[in-house]
């Protein structure tokens, strides 16, 4: 196990620094003089090539990403031109909104999912498992945008049953941040539950269809036990892997979601960002989201790892 | 693919009900979006401040927006842009990617790894998150909006095609082909790319509608084609601030983006079950 973690720790560092050098690329693609950017109207040949060699812009350009990993791997990311804050401050501050509507967004996603998935592989071919299923691609195929603003129609203008936009901490108010997520995470939710659904129905009918489970059956094991003591467990393995794997998407997912109810999380962050020409933080969202994903898959890899004993031995 | 070949894929396909519903949407939609010039009843762009924000009526089927515009004609319209985008960014994907894959699988070693990993890196990037990235280096406008989502696009079309040519290099007649002495780009093109391309298909299939729904993310968040382009996504995001007066601005965009959505999955899911049944899920 131990020659597992390692492999896969040096996979993910090797991941992150390719990563890391694309957002720097990228960075470094946007037309425009960063220094004359900062400077604006205070701009003078002078000050210019002092503030060029303090950012280091007059070093070679490897050069230029080694002192922009040193800063990065000490989490300083520079300042807002437009506000003077620093970035990490900023991308922390925006970063938890996120965080918390994505672990609300697993939360009500599974909950759908799983019921639904074992209702259709039970009753496959039945007006059940086309209405879980049909449920499920319905789910998936709605824009998130979209089902958030129709959502907060009926729910939010029409019914009044839920706060139509913004945030608060769990630490500050739970009972309100709760109230304040919950259309946010049912609007992704049914979307990250479509996509679980549909796999926990393929890999429970595989399971179910294994010589262990047949023979279980042949001896009158009840159908119920069957499924929730022998079945599900081993059917559950593969749910975990595309958790990780469209964690990505739900990350996407939440950018959208967060500028439809006006939560101030890293979506509305990196458009704001864009906007205003404030690559700074662009550099540091989009580095930070990459992160978010590739750290979370290596935690699902050695939740695989740690289920499946044979990943480890391959 | 022969007419026999053709003939027994089509029985397979016919009889996944939602793969022909997915077909049908698809014909519907690329119908639309060639004939709108001829099919659309107003100028999409034409606004009237005498109509501003009607609902539904004989005169305006699906009513207007905040500009007076004709809803019904700027979603016809709009039909044009997200199957252009949708389908040129994926036939860019998989012309870069397939051409990535089958190079880091036919000649594998450092060309393998160095390819294989760039492609880890890139995967490693939320695909909207980097759509976004890449609009802040381009600008906005259609045709970076097909680049970035190209790009997006280019890692899985590369690992599906490696996956595949690792398999099919290794039989007899690869290595016939290569000891008859044909150049190796002779011997990618002529046979091992026709052998690894049923995969490489229903990716592509299943490809477009998250292509498409990237792109209305990126128009949604202003990042898209700019006004008064009509998109679905900006109508979407313009109709959400009228939401309580007139809810028809966003419904109707959204529910087009989700009827083609819907139907393209299911026509990518009949592909994959008839024309590579070991994916199936």
């Amino acid at each position: 196990m131990a020659a597992f973690v390692l492999r896969r720790l040096g996979q993910t560092v090797i991941v992150l620094s390719i990563a890391s050098v694309i957002v720097f690329a990228l960075m470094r693609m946007i037309p425009g003089d960063p220094v004359q950017i900062i400077m604006g109207s205070e701009y003078s040949p002078e000050a210019e090539a002092q503030l060029r060699h303090q950012l280091g812009l007059d070093r070679s350009i490897m050069a230029q990403y080694v002192i922009w990993i040193g800063n990065v791997l000490r989490g300083e990311f520079g300042y807002s031109y437009l506000n003077h804050e620093r970035v990490s401050v900023l991308l922390w501050d925006a970063f938890l909104p996120t965080l918390f509507l994505v672990i609300g967004t697993t939360i009500v996603g599974l909950l759908i999912a799983l019921p639904s998935g074992i209702i259709a592989a039970i009753n496959k071919g039945t007006g059940w498992d086309y209405g879980s299923m049909g449920f499920a691609i319905v789910g998936y195929s709605m824009p998130s945008f979209w089902k958030g603003i129709i959502l907060i129609w009926i729910f939010g203008v029409y019914l009044g049953w839920f706060p139509t936009m913004g945030y608060v901490h769990p630490w500050d108010n739970l009972g309100e941040s709760l109230w304040k997520l919950t259309l946010p995470s049912i609007t992704l939710g049914t979307f990250f539950a479509g996509l679980v659904a549909r796999i926990t129905r393929s890999s429970l009918l595989e399971v179910l269809d294994q010589d262990f489970i047949k023979a279980a059956r042949a001896r009158g094991v009840r159908q119920a036990t069957l499924v929730y003591k022998h079945a599900l467990h081993n059917a559950l393995i593969p749910v975990v892997t595309v958790i990780g794997l469209q964690f990505g998407t739900l990350l996407g997912g939440a950018v959208l979601t967060e500028t439809v109810f006006t939560i101030p999380g890293m979506g509305r962050l990196t458009v704001a960002a864009i906007l205003n020409r404030e690559y700074q933080i662009v550099q540091g969202a989009v580095l930070l989201g990459v992160v978010f994903v590739v750290v979370v898959n290596l935690l699902v890899d050695l939740t695989y790892a740690f289920l499946n004993p044979k990943i480890r031995v391959q | 693919m022969k007419p026999s070949e053709f003939a027994r894929f089509w029985r397979r396909f016919r009889r996944n009900k939602g793969a022909v519903f997915g077909l049908g949407v698809f014909v519907a939609i690329v119908v639309m979006a060639v004939c709108a010039g001829i099919i659309a009843p107003y100028n999409p762009l034409e606004q009237s401040y005498a109509h501003i924000m009607e609902g539904p009526s004989l005169d305006h089927w699906l009513g207007t927006d905040s500009f007076g515009r004709d809803m019904l004609s700027r979603i016809i319209y709009g039909a044009r842009i997200a199957l252009i985008v949708g389908i040129l960014a994926v036939l860019l994907a998989m012309v870069i990617g397939v051409t990535l894959g089958l190079i880091s699988g036919y000649y594998g070693g450092i060309i393998d790894t160095v390819i294989m990993r760039l492609m880890d890196g890139v995967f490693a990037f939320p695909i909207l998150i980097l759509a976004i990235a890449l609009m802040a280096v381009m600008g906005f406008g259609v045709r970076n909006v097909i680049i970035a989502v190209a790009v997006v696009s280019v890692a899985p079309f590369a690992r599906v095609t490696r996956g595949d040519v690792l398999a099919v290099r290794e039989e007899p007649y690869i290595e016939a082909a290569r000891l008859s002495g044909i150049s190796n780009t002779a011997v990618i093109f002529r046979h091992v790319l026709p052998n690894v391309l049923a995969p490489i298909i229903v990716q592509g299939a299943l490809r477009v509608s998250a292509a498409i729904i990237t792109e209305a993310g990126l128009s949604f968040l202003g990042l898209g084609p700019p006004p008064p382009t009509p998109v679905w996504g900006s109508m979407i995001a313009e109709g959400r601030n009228f939401i309580v007066m007139a809810p028809h601005i966003s419904t109707f965009p959204g529910i087009a983006l989700m009827i083609t959505v819907v139907g393209l999955n299911l026509l990518g899911d009949g592909l994959r079950d008839t024309l590579d049944p070991k994916l199936k899920l």
